[in-house]
């Protein structure tokens, strides 16, 4: 079953299509991600899934229920981290998760934990105002997830946060993901995208570019991979598939479409020790596919 | 989902206690009003000082001879003090140190008052005239034909604080619930926290509920020191039906609520909502007698301060709290103030927009 159905979804700001005829399906238990330069429509789109937004034209279908008017029976059952983070004024971090604990009838002690696991244990105390970025989105962070929903929207969630607590926050995002939780984020790191997710939209001007694995739209790409191996050009001369081959700084270059032979032939040259192998990665799928402008 | 208390005590407490963290809000609620009733007790209780200071020169058989009952009611109205000097004694006169000199030249008895106090002066000769007719008639024998008895009409125990208290906690009432509900929910649209809440399965019901409770809390919070401060400190005297004022004053107290969530609805900024039912609750307070009575006001203000919602609040308060009227008097203002409610919160929901832009 499909958590989440996304079918032609359009969305206009007076002259601007936020969205523009989208669909996708993300089933039970996918870790999805959603990319797109800023103003792609990423939030518009995860807005209207989550029932905040209405749609002007096409259909959204979560856990089997309409989003749209406010369906009460869905709430409890998703999380929701918005861009902007959202808190009660003056109160601190231990009183925020507890408020919000206690609109899902979650036990103050859950509340707790969570704030342990963001690692907010020290800031406990620190009224919201004085939280610095990346804690204020730890914060947010934890309050979508204190009632244990099923599908967690988080947008943007590593926007701010230092690498420990980015990849703390990998970590817990997977674990929620292997016990079965239905994750949906937008993110602009294109390795998060490629580590975490389990699919990546492409969005751009509203409109849905590329949806596939991490792995497949790279290998769509069909970007040559680069191997760099130390030491100078002698010998190198034989190995074959080559589309380039280049002296550097840092020893010798070789580009190829087939990485798999010319390894081979470097193995049998005894060329392989502190070799590097880079192949395409997200971040060109992505520049590929929306091009270099600045966006609006 | 069964409806449980917790939704509605978890968000009341995190309202009070934003509410409470943020010292201007207290300092508008409770102390600045305060300040008023401080100031104003101050100023009117001086003026209730009501015995006239006389400084008798020489010897006034008048005065010295005047049967006990008399001289009782001639010692409420003046403190007599005694003096051989004429000239000492007119100097505090024209200093003010004293309300009125007297002596006796033969049978007349002379005063001399200031006329800088007009009040003083009229109360000083109105008294002394009657203090002599009174012995002149005594002395022929005669019993009076006609007599005069005065009685205020107010309460024995009524004084001016009586009358600024009940306005001056309207006005307070006023001021924190408009400013409460104005800035909550723009504080809430423009930190998105009421997006968030649209997120979480808790009923707007339960939300309008929570904050309406905790504005209420802060009322009578503020009536009960308003009223405790004016008995304990200013000799505030409380009429029999003044429990009344309760129900009025959170039926008040919903009605500036739905003004400031008007003012909410309509500004883009905490600010702008801040500042504008401050424009619009300040003039209110003082054409609705908040600061000064009415009663001198030309008829076209009077008038006018009746489309006021604040005019009747304090009219009601006054006349249960000080007036010694019955507890239906509350009744009319009540209808009111629940009528106005109604109105600008149907106008309040129409101009309401879930986003700031
Ligand atoms: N409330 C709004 N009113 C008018 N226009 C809006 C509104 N919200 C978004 N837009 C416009 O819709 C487009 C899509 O915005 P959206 O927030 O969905 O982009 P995004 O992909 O989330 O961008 P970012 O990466 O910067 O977060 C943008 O052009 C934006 O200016
Ligand atoms: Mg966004």
């Amino acid at each position: 079953m499909a958590a989440i159905e996304v079918r032609d979804l359009s969305k206009s700001y007076g002259d601007v299509r936020a969205v523009d005829g989208v669909s996708f399906e993300v089933p039970d238990g996918e870790f999805f991600g959603i990319i797109g330069p800023n103003g792609a429509g990423k939030t518009t789109t995860l807005e209207i899934i989550e029932g905040l937004r209405r749609p002007d034209s096409g259909d959204v279908v979560l856990l089997g229920e309409r989003p749209w008017p406010r369906n009460p029976r869905l709430l409890p059952r998703i999380g929701v981290q918005l861009q902007a983070s959202s808190f009660f004024e003056r109160l601190t971090a231990r009183e925020q998760i507890h408020t919000f604990a206690s609109l899902y009838a979650v036990p103050g002690a859950t509340a707790d934990e969570w704030l342990e696991r963001v690692g907010l244990v020290d800031k406990a105390d620190t009224r919201v105002e004085d939280l610095s970025g990346g804690q204020n989105k730890r914060l947010s962070i934890a309050c979508a997830l204190v009632h244990d929903p099923e599908v967690v929207f988080l947008d943007e969630p590593t926007a701010a946060l230092d690498p420990q607590a980015r990849r703390n926050l990998w970590d817990l995002l997977s674990g929620l993901n292997e016990s079965g939780r239905t994750v949906v984020l937008t993110t602009h790191y294109m390795d998060e995208a490629e580590v975490l997710c389990d699919r990546v939209a492409i969005l751009d001007h509203g409109r849905l570019l590329e949806l596939d694995s991490p792995r497949a739209l790279i290998r769509g790409l069909e970007r040559p991979t680069r191997i760099t191996v130390p030491g100078d050009l002698a010998g190198l001369d034989g190995v074959p598939d080559l589309e380039h081959l280049e002296q550097t700084p840092d020893g010798v270059e070789l580009t190829t479409a087939r990485p798999a032979a010319v390894l081979d032939a470097l193995a049998r040259l005894d060329r392989l020790h502190g070799i590097a192998v880079a192949g395409g990665t997200l971040e060109d799928v992505f520049l590929e596919v929306t091009g270099r402008e600045y966006r609006a | 989902m069964t409806p449980s208390l917790g939704p509605f005590v978890s968000l009341s407490s995190a309202i009070l206690k934003g509410f409470l963290r943020d010292k201007a809000s207290v300092f508008f609620a409770l102390v600045f009003p305060l300040m008023f009733l401080v100031l104003f007790g101050g100023i009117f209780g001086d003026q209730e000082q009501s015995r006239l200071d006389m400084v008798q020169v020489g010897a006034v058989p008048l005065l010295d001879d005047m049967p006990e009952q008399a001289r009782a009611a001639f010692d409420a109205t003046f403190a007599v003090e005694t003096s051989d000097d004429l000239d000492a004694a007119i100097g505090e006169v024209r200093t003010g140190d004293a309300d009125v000199a007297v002596q006796m030249q033969g049978d007349e008895l002379v005063a001399h008052y200031t006329r800088t106090d007009q009040v003083g002066s009229a109360i000083v000769q109105g008294s002394l005239r009657a203090f002599v007719d009174g012995t002149n008639v005594a002395l022929s024998g005669q019993p009076p034909t006609y007599s005069l008895r005065t009685e205020a009409v107010e309460d024995d125990s009524l004084k001016a604080i009586a009358y600024v208290t009940p306005g001056l906690l309207g006005w307070a009432v006023a001021m924190s619930a408009a400013f409460g509900a104005a800035a909550t929910l723009n504080g809430w649209r423009q930190s998105r926290l009421l997006r968030r809440l649209q997120l979480a399965p808790v009923s707007t019901r339960t939300l309008v509920s929570a904050r309406v409770a905790v504005t209420l809390g802060i009322a009578l919070v503020q009536m009960a020191v308003f009223l405790g401060l004016g008995v304990a400190f200013f000799d505030l005297v409380l009429t029999g039906a003044w429990p009344a004022a309760i129900p009025l004053l959170v039926v008040g107290t919903l009605c500036f609520m739905a003004i400031g969530l008007l003012a909410g609805a309509v500004a883009k900024t905490t600010e702008g909502a801040v500042n504008m039912a401050n424009f619009i609750v300040l003039p209110m307070a003082f054409l609705s007698g908040s600061f000064f009575p009415l009663e001198g006001a030309p008829d076209w203000l009077q008038g006018l301060s009746q489309v006021l919602p604040l005019r009747h609040l304090n009219d009601g308060m006054l006349d249960v709290m000080v007036r010694d009227q019955p507890w239906t008097a509350a009744l009319v203002p009540m209808a009111i103030l629940a009528a106005f409610a109604v109105v600008v919160t149907l106008l309040a929901a129409r101009l309401f927009r879930w986003e700031s832009t």
